[in-house]
């Protein structure tokens, strides 16, 4: 038994209890109380939503606003805030902020988390909230002319729209303007190849000095949340998480939907299926992580033909690999709810005895990636001490995966809040305290010892597996229809970082509000904060040890 | 360019850019050098050597450095070890659209991307040629349905090659390249025959509602591009 299937339960238990903890602590404040299955939600008034936060932060210590979620309904407008802690994953809390239909605004929260920022934006573009107080409430994803707000009940997909082509004015040119101010202005992308696809950043600086920069996303924003809305639970969903973070990490992606969708319709992963689906999402891993590493040298110092090429090859036998088991090199569509959808190809030997040989190789290709990376003189002149990202910064942009790791925070999913077999395995969480780029560089190449390390276990676990107890699939019906108004808050640990899925069931076989938590658009934000004051080639390290999806950043 | 003199255009009043004027009236200058100019009339070598240009064009191509989405990741694998475009002579990424020959579009394009693509095309000297790679580009693909998804790059650029797939492998890739190849050595080109997205001045739209309700916002001489998202494939 996993430890997956108990926990719905479980948590339900302690979340009424800590529903009454919790809502004690705020005292007046709570007007409402909800069930998600998740965590207990409180219901706060909209023009209270800093008060509530704070006190949570400071007093319960819910320091990670995990995601917000906006939703209109036919009678109010409605913001989640998603809250967590870093030290304890599964304590968990909702805070409901409902307003009302005709004036939607509410309160915001970003004096309390920095990472409200952009959700909030996010929020105000798809939905239509308000937040009062919000310093920069502009649209994020869409374009700044866009009429409506494409994820309320109201809006028309038919009516024309207008998107403009304009240079970008200088922000601080009235500031600096006289002697002895000098400012450039300098548009970064959206067309670059430093900015590993279509993100734009705008950047002034003074000398070679970056005095002002903000990240402009949206170029990629396909509406992955409308086409998962119109899906139908069982099939039609799963192969759009491919599609997020398109960087092959697709099974890690697939594998957060399929978390929160089986719990929402309480349904058992098979263990077999569990060892297999934990097995080919730490393939995926290695396969993301080793693009980020081939991208990472190729910013830093230009180099297409070395480590790039190094880094594709060993990613090109991950690839083999996962194309014998799914039958598709970057986008799988593996995993079905309950299990996944076929079992290790035959001959099974021959499928073993590749990964063996893969993971034979590896530390031979990790020492050579660190004869020629980590202890290249150029690359740590880059990168060590650079882009720095100090543990409370990322806290309260909520930054996860490798770049909170890389600064001190111990922090992962997989074993604070366990799914699949990974509290079964052996293996440890990678922290790095350096918070440069340097350290986040070194996370990512030691998750891949790692991840090897879990492929190995599996892989033996498979190995002498049964013959007759091979279940790849639970019994699942054919059409699911979770009952109305359960809604559930989920996450895995994606390449990059919490990936989290938002479901509001609305009774029938389509989700009524399918909100996606992506990692890359948390860690981006911290992007300003490591870069201002730096040089500007700096700036590029910084992206590059990033390491963004834009698919996922802009969804 | 007016209707009359080409009635099968349905509606052009809005696609007055240059590249699509050259192209609809015949005056396709994509394969039409300065030498061609320059002998005039004696047809005899010039057959010969466009044959010879046409050939160096598809044997030494440059392609643009333009990742969008996932199909760029497996541009990337195409240019990388193993698949290696190099061998097939269209293998050098370019940074710049200003010394590309080839931009294969790789991804989905949305609406506040379209603009900017549409911009790194037109810097591309000609001739110029563009690769469609994966559904995104052929029809929106599986985001068709989107609010904010143009439904196939031809909507906005015009497309030599499209490369079928989600994502197309990298030896499908290479295939669409081979084709082109093939193509331009024949001095083939591609006609337009989809109405395309342009950018045009603010001030050029016709008065409707939504052009009144940004009148404010926008200036009459920024450049925008107008969705009709109703008339769209």
């Amino acid at each position: 038994m996993s430890l997956e299937e108990q926990q719905p339960d479980a948590e339900i238990e302690a979340g009424k209890t800590r529903g009454d903890e919790l809502a004690e602590l705020l005292g007046d404040l709570v007007i409402g109380r909800e069930e998600h299955l998740n965590a207990p939600g409180l219901v706060i008034r909209p023009d209270q939503v800093q008060d509530a936060l704070f006190k949570l932060r400071d007093e319960a210590g819910f320091d990670h606003l995990s995601c917000v979620t906006a939703e209109e309904y036919e009678d109010r407008y409605e913001s989640i805030y998603h809250l967590t802690k870093y030290d304890d994953r599964t304590d968990e809390v909702s805070v409901v902020v409902p307003t009302s239909k005709d004036d939607p605004v509410s309160q915001t929260a970003e004096p309390v988390f920095r990472t409200a920022d952009w959700h909030e934006r996010e929020a105000y573009d798809l939905v239509g909230i308000k937040y009062e107080g919000h310093p920069d409430l502009r649209r994020i994803l869409l374009p700044e002319t866009w009429q409506g707000h494409p994820l309320g009940l109201d809006y028309d997909q038919d009516r024309p729209q207008i998107a403009t082509l304009r240079e970008h004015a200088n922000p601080l040119e009235q500031d600096h303007s006289g002697e002895e101010g000098n400012t450039m202005y300098i548009n970064i992308g959206p067309h670059h190849p430093a900015t590993h696809g279509v993100l734009h950043v705008e950047t002034v600086v003074d000398g070679e000095q970056v005095v002002d920069l903000e990240p402009d996303i949206g170029y990629l924003h396909r509406c992955e949340e409308q086409m998962c809305q119109q899906g139908t639970y069982r099939h039609q969903i799963m192969p759009y998480p491919d599609r997020w973070d398109y960087i092959s990490a697709g099974l890690l992606n697939e594998w957060a939907y399929a978390r929160t969708a089986e719990d929402l319709a309480d349904i058992e992963v098979p263990e077999y299926a569990q060892i297999i689906r934990t097995m080919s999402a730490e393939l995926c891993r290695i396969a993301s992580h080793m693009i980020a590493l081939g991208t990472f040298a190729l910013d830093v110092y230009g180099d297409f033909t070395a480590i790039f090429m190094y880094a594709m090859r060993d990613r090109e036998i991950v690839q083999n690999i996962l194309e014998d088991l799914t039958g598709q090199r970057m986008m799988f569509n593996y995993f079905r709810l309950g299990g996944v959808v076929w079992d290790l190809p035959e001959p099974r030997e021959e499928f073993f005895e590749k990964i063996r040989d893969f993971l034979d190789d590896l530390p031979t290709a990790l020492e050579e990636y660190h004869d020629m990376i980590t202890s290249n003189e150029i690359l740590q002149a880059r990168t060590v001490g650079t882009g720095v990202l100090p543990p409370e910064v990322a806290k309260s942009y909520g930054a996860t995966g490798p770049v909170a790791r890389g600064s001190g925070i111990d922090y992962d999913l997989r074993r604070d809040d366990s799914y699949g077999y990974y509290d079964e395995l052996d293996w440890d969480v990678v922290v790095e305290d350096g918070c440069d780029n340097f350290s986040r560089l070194l996370v990512r190449m030691r998750e891949v010892e790692e991840s090897a390390k879990i492929i190995q276990q599996c892989v033996d676990l498979l190995e002498d597996w049964p013959e007759d107890e091979r279940n790849i699939q639970a019994n699942v019906p054919r059409t699911l229809k979770p009952e109305e108004d359960t809604e559930i808050y989920r996450a895995v640990e994606g390449a990059k970082g919490e990936l989290g899925i938002y479901i509001r069931a609305d009774g029938t076989d389509k989700p009524g509000r399918f909100k996606i938590r992506s990692p890359c658009f948390s860690n981006l934000q911290t992007l300003p904060e490591m870069s201002e004051g730096e040089y500007i080639p700096d700036m590029i390290a910084s992206l590059g040890s990033l390491d963004i999806v834009l698919g996922e950043v802009d969804r | 360019m007016s209707s009359e003199q080409k009635p099968f255009v349905t509606d052009d009043s809005q696609v007055l850019t240059e590249t699509r004027d050259a192209r609809m009236a015949g005056a396709d200058d994509r394969f039409n050098s300065k030498l061609r100019e320059a002998f005039g009339s004696s047809p005899f070598i010039l057959t010969k050597f466009d044959k010879f240009m046409n050939w160096v064009r598809g044997s030494s191509m440059f392609m643009l450095q333009f990742g969008i989405a996932c199909c760029s990741i497996e541009m990337m694998h195409t240019y990388a070890i193993k698949h290696d475009l190099d061998r097939f002579a269209a293998g050098v990424p370019r940074a710049s659209p200003r010394q590309a020959d080839v931009i294969i579009v790789p991804g989905t394009i949305v609406s506040k991307f379209a603009p900017r693509m549409k911009r790194v095309y037109d810097q591309m000297p000609e001739p110029k040629f563009v690769v469609g790679m994966g559904s995104c580009t052929i029809s929106g693909g599986p985001f068709q349905e989107g609010y904010n998804v143009i439904k196939g790059a031809e909507e906005v650029i015009p497309v030599d090659i499209h490369i079928p797939g989600c994502p197309p492998r990298p030896e499908a890739l290479i295939y669409g390249i081979a084709k082109l190849q093939e193509r331009i050595a024949n001095g083939e080109s591609s006609p337009v025959t989809v109405k395309p997205y342009e950018l045009e001045q603010f001030g050029d739209l016709p008065r409707d509602e939504i052009v009144d309700k940004l009148a404010e916002q926008i200036d009459e001489d920024d450049l925008v591009m107008r969705y009709n998202w109703a008339d769209s494939p």
